[in-house]
């Protein structure tokens, strides 16, 4: 999954009609496949510093309420672009912005298990 | 007719054990210098495990979170504690497969270490930063430190070791600052304060002579170092400026430094945000070469007799292995285990590696010679496998 932005964006139109049909999470352009993936990646990966229950660790809380003032765009710009002379690391290397995005909305919502 | 005789089998084993239940003396009779074990971070559960035949022996349950898990030994190896990282304390009989008592002490903790005399046990916390001291036996509170700075602000506590002499030493991430918790006199600890260390350290470790402390910094290029036998310490900064002028990687993960032992005349130590193991001379603490590697190091352990260190991998490059051999500094293997290899423990004398491979729910054995592997163990999410060799090292 390394689709652009720019990319993301020509093709939401289309998945947004697909989504109607088949499923509303891929709005968000991904399949349910790389959700999984994703929920992996955030409890185990971001686990690491975050916690696995995202209740903190080295790196702060990252659950509703820590994150009820931050907006998703913002959150999705620290995932992506990491927080410079912190250990927070830039995910673009492994994460697109619609992967991003979506993390940052599910962790607003309460993060899937 | 075939059923029936089964029935009747089944019904008198059960008659057998009924009448013969295993008692305690031979629950008793039994060491514990080949047992260990190993943490299920994603069920808060951990698998007590037998060495010497390979297998689990039960699954003790109700850990809490341990998400980041880590385990210290009572000094009879009987007893384990396990550290979580929702600040939860639990001291695990292996012998009785049981939890033998469990408290919560911190919101949000890291690690913990036992005293030289096995009758502390010490965990430092992030929230509320600092160190909590507990009474081994009871868990009862001993002391508690809170590790403030500046203008009264609390910093994370991260490297807590023990140090012969009854003595703690750990490091405030947020202050930059290592102290050294003295406990060899009665009543409260004398606390020394070494300041001004460097930005974010991150993690850190004693030698297994409990002589010199070493410190990673995640700010800075380069570690601290502090010699414990000196009459009077002074932090010092080795390894400055290993990787500066060049643009690091990002860090998907923070290397550990436990592990280094020294091997033969060198510490191999992982660099941060680099494919590259770092070469430390031992007696001048001064850089001794690099080795190139698979990807970003995360463990860099010495098997116990230090002529090969083993290297695991940060995500995404965590699905594989290398072996480094320290006199030439050269890989002299390298294999792929499976998906997420998190942590390796070898058996007391190093004749064995256990490696837990957290995405298929495994744990591998390999002999350490032949790189062959010798076993595997189901366990779920494995990550931190600790012996109880431990008990028995300083440091750990």
């Amino acid at each position: 999954m390394t689709c652009t932005l720019s990319n993301w964006l020509s093709h939401l139109s289309q998945a947004v009609v697909i989504s109607l049909v088949v499923l509303p999470s891929s709005a968000y352009g991904l399949d349910a496949q790389r959700e999984a993936e994703l929920i992996h990646l955030v409890r185990q990966d971001c686990g690491s510093c975050h916690g696995m229950t995202l209740n903190g660790g080295l790196g702060r809380p990252l659950l509703p309420e820590t994150l009820k003032d931050a907006d998703s765009e913002a959150i999705a710009a620290i995932i992506l672009g990491g927080v410079p002379g912190k250990p927070m690391p830039p995910w673009s290397g492994l994460l697109s912005e619609a992967d991003a995005v979506w993390i940052a909305k599910k962790l607003k919502e309460g993060f899937p298990q | 007719m075939r059923r029936r005789s089964f029935l009747q089998f089944s019904l008198l084993t059960s008659v057998v054990a009924a009448v013969r239940p295993v008692s305690a003396t031979e629950l008793a009779l039994r060491g514990t210098g080949d047992l260990g074990l190993a943490v299920e971070r994603a069920t808060g559960s951990l698998l007590i495990l037998d060495t010497s035949h390979r297998k689990a022996l039960s699954r003790v349950e109700g850990l809490g979170d341990l998400s980041h898990a880590s385990a210290s030994f009572s000094r009879d190896e009987r007893f384990a504690y396990i550290f979580g990282r929702d600040g939860g304390l639990t001291k695990v009989d292996l012998l009785g497969q049981v939890i033998a008592n469990r408290i919560i002490q911190a919101g949000n903790s890291i690690g913990g270490a036992i005293s030289d005399d096995g009758k502390l046990v010490a965990v430092s916390n992030y929230k509320p930063g600092g160190v909590k001291v507990f009474d081994a036996q009871t868990l009862e509170i001993v002391a508690e430190i809170p590790a403030v700075y500046g203008s009264g602000k609390r910093s994370k506590v991260v490297g807590l070791v023990d140090a012969p002499g009854r003595r703690f030493v750990f490091t405030l991430y947020d202050a930059g600052e290592i102290w050294l918790a003295d406990f060899s006199a009665s009543g409260p600890p004398r606390i020394e304060k070494y300041p001004g260390i460097g930005e974010l350290p991150y993690d850190a470790l004693i030698t297994s002579d409990g002589r010199h402390y070493i410190a990673g910094l995640y700010g800075e290029d380069g570690l601290v170092h502090l010699d414990l036998w000196a009459d009077k310490i002074t932090p010092k900064r080795v390894l400055d400026g290993y990787g500066r002028g060049e643009k690091k990687l990002p860090v998907y993960k923070m290397p550990h430094l436990e592990g280094w032992a020294l091997a033969g005349e060198r510490f191999l130590l992982p660099a941060v945000g680099r494919y590259e193991l770092l070469a430390l001379d031992a007696a001048t603490f001064k850089e001794s070469g690099r080795v190139s590697v698979h990807g970003q190091p995360v463990f860099a352990v010495a098997r116990p007799d230090g002529r090969h260190v083993w290297v695991n991998f940060a995500h995404p490059r965590n699905d594989t292995i290398q072996i480094v051999d320290v006199p030439s500094l050269k890989i002299i293997h390298e294999f792929q285990p499976g998906p997420a290899v998190l942590h390796m423990e070898f058996t007391p004398r190093g004749h064995e590696v256990w490696i837990s491979v957290r995405d298929a729910d495994r744990i591998d054995i390999y002999d350490t010679r032949t790189f062959e592997k010798r076993g595997e163990i189901t366990a779920r999410s494995p990550s931190g496998i600790f012996f109880t060799a431990r008990a028995h090292r300083i440091g750990l």
